[in-house]
């Protein structure tokens, strides 16, 4: 009795260190975020503000095109997400259940690409798309990340776990390939899908080094770049930076809290599935 | 829907999984693809189904040559052995998944699965979802679904395997009864025996993709073409006793003894290539006596008595060949004792030792 209960306390205290190194940073941003300029560099440091500085925010959001970055950070995310979703489902049910010549040397070529790390692509991927006229442009923001080989492995082997008398029993029903794959195969991968949506949704969302690279005009600038370019207009404003953070991970948070109860889910059956 | 299969082969890379079959299934019967794994009985129910395009030969659903018709086309419901209900769906969806296809309105979908569901007996389970079904009920909706859209032809690939034994038994009556009910030409794959011999009408036995016996299931019981269909069916298994015939005199005698048993029933002497062959007697079909001088019959060394309750199985042996033979409860008999054993009348087989055909003439 005494040991389990010691036992339990052991587990607690693992988990409630974990968790507040996890949050600490985001408390510490938030915190920061309503201190007054005073506060921000004072030693030792101000756990409580003495007054809420939520004129913080407003500040923060007036002093940078922050509505244009969040609509342009939304399209970004929103179609490479949506389009991602699309190819991820068609090529990980080509991969897993269609017969076609050379498909396992194909999708040992694409595993392969997944060890060519992403900056080593970033100048040919440029050059492109400059050739193709499109920098600074919404497709260069999305095009190249319409597709994943992670997701589509990831997929695959869900895919593979359905069994094959569900395809043959659709398939005496009437049904095609691609009726197969939208009416059966994508409902029952739904937690494989929303893991994959989240992944990518914050990858998206997230992401700083491409936009950065192919964006010039501050019209097309995603929030990550415009955070970027507002803290050295911001100078050394903590304060106002932290506000901008908040606000710029809240639609994140979200989600995730949306999505967590699925994300649980998909891996708790993942892990019994026979 | 009769249906006929000429010298269909299927072939996978090098291995022939069906070789050569030629069967004719007449309209609202009940046959069983019997025999062990391997034997090519699933190969040949998805060739049926168009799941596998057959490598030579042809096959009929009536008049009309099926081999390049799609499954949705070929009127055929299937069961599969772990029913392949789709997940997601109520049973109710289940059952109206193929109407929907087959773009029926949805109100005309919806009471033609219900009365389907009704047949099956399931109609107060349609809103639930197939993880919360039995076996047995997951079962009926794969029926029912396989019903729905009124086919010709009705495949079952092993449905019973995955049920418990009381359930098994349970399920085949209902299956006979819903085949009787519909009236629907069936084809039912199976490598139970017993199964195959409780629900069909004609049994066709496999070996190795080769085509064994085709003919009705008590037919098959008592003049099995050959050694492996005698073995195949029935349990206890058929006893086979190494035997020197007797050309002259029409008698046997048991390999390593001295014991003679007269030949009665009629031989197809064009089949027999020597001597040697192999006496087989299911065990129901000794007759025991304790007495001596019964005539026709030999004497053998009692091992071991079973009893299960309504018939004893007495082990036996003759020479050094075991017999296992199924007696009346009253009959008392001890180990070591010596018992005399007759064949019934019309009861035995004999197999020729090197073709291993049997060599008896059959009721034809």
């Amino acid at each position: 009795m005494q040991r389990a209960a010691f036992s339990k306390g052991f587990i607690y205290l693992v988990l409630i260190i974990g968790s507040v190194c996890m949050l600490l940073p985001f408390a510490w941003m938030f915190i920061t975020s309503i201190k007054s300029p005073g506060e921000v560099m004072m030693m030792p440091p101000v756990w409580i503000p003495e007054d809420f500085k939520w004129e913080n925010y407003k500040e923060a959001w007036s002093m940078a095109p922050f509505a244009r970055y969040t609509i342009n950070s939304i399209i970004v995310t929103v179609l490479s997400t949506l389009g991602e979703l699309v190819t991820t489902i068609l090529a990980a049910y080509a991969f897993s259940r269609m017969h076609f010549y050379g498909r396992d040397i194909l999708f040992s070529i694409l595993l392969g690409t997944m060890m060519v790390p992403g900056e080593v692509l970033l100048i040919p991927n440029y050059v492109t798309l400059s050739n193709l006229g499109w920098i600074d442009q919404y497709q260069a923001l999305i095009i190249p990340w319409l597709a994943s080989i992670f997701s589509i492995f990831l997929l695959r082997q869900f895919f593979l776990g359905i069994p094959q008398e569900l395809s043959y029993a659709a398939k005496i029903d009437g049904c095609n390939n691609f009726r197969f794959l939208w009416t059966i195969m994508v409902p029952l991968a739904k937690p494989a899908l929303i893991t994959i949506v989240l992944l990518k949704a914050i990858g998206s969302w997230n992401s700083f080094l491409w936009p950065l690279i192919v964006t010039q005009s501050k019209e097309m600038r995603t929030l990550p770049v415009g955070l970027t370019s507002f803290s050295t207009e911001a100078g050394i404003n903590y304060e106002l930076l932290m506000a901008a953070s908040t606000m710029i991970i809240l639609p994140m948070i979200i989600l995730y809290f949306c999505l967590q109860r699925y994300i649980i889910e998909g891996v708790a059956k993942a892990g019994i599935k026979g | 829907m009769k249906i006929q299969l000429k010298e269909l082969s299927m072939k996978f890379d090098d291995v022939l999984a069906v070789n050569g079959l030629n069967v004719h299934i007449n309209k609202g019967e009940l046959v069983s693809l019997l025999g062990p794994s391997g034997c090519g009985k699933s190969t040949t129910l998805f060739m049926l189904a168009g799941l596998y395009k057959p490598s030579s030969g042809e096959m009929y659903f009536g008049d009309t040559l099926v081999n390049n018709v799609e499954p949705e086309n070929r009127g055929i419901g299937m069961v599969f052995q772990n029913y392949a209900l789709y997940p997601h769906m109520t049973v109710l969806k289940n059952i109206m998944f193929p109407l929907k296809m087959a773009k029926v309105p949805h109100k005309k979908a919806e009471e033609k699965a219900i009365e389907m569901a009704n047949l099956v007996q399931i109609g107060h389970l349609l809103d639930r979802k197939p993880k919360q079904l039995s076996g047995g009920q997951q079962q009926r909706v794969a029926i029912a679904r396989a019903l729905v859209k009124q086919p010709q032809l009705l495949l079952l690939d092993e449905p019973l395997s995955n049920l418990d034994a009381r359930l098994r038994i349970e399920m085949r009556e209902e299956i006979r009864r819903i085949q009787q009910e519909v009236g629907i030409t069936t084809i039912f794959v199976t490598h139970d025996q017993e199964e195959a011999m409780s629900i069909s009408d004609k049994v066709l036995l496999m070996k190795d993709g080769q085509f064994q016996q085709y003919s009705k299931p008590q037919e098959m019981y008592d003049h099995p073409v050959n050694m492996f269909v005698g073995k195949f069916m029935g349990n206890p298994p058929i006893n086979m006793i190494p035997v020197t015939f007797d050309h002259k005199n029409l008698s046997i005698q048991i390999n390593g003894t001295d014991e003679k048993l007269k030949v009665t029933s009629k031989l197809n002497y064009e089949l027999v290539s020597g001597n040697q062959m192999l006496l087989g007697v299911r065990a129901e079909d000794f007759v025991l006596e304790k007495l001596e001088g019964i005539s026709n019959s030999f004497s053998a060394k009692v091992d071991l008595v079973e009893r299960t309750g309504r018939d004893t199985l007495v082990h036996a042996t003759v020479g050094n060949h075991a017999i296992r033979a199924l007696v009346n409860q009253d009959f008392v008999v001890k180990p070591s004792n010596i018992v005399k054993l007759s064949i019934r009348k019309n009861r035995l087989q004999l197999f020729d030792a090197e073709t291993e055909l049997n060599l008896v003439l059959g009721k034809e």
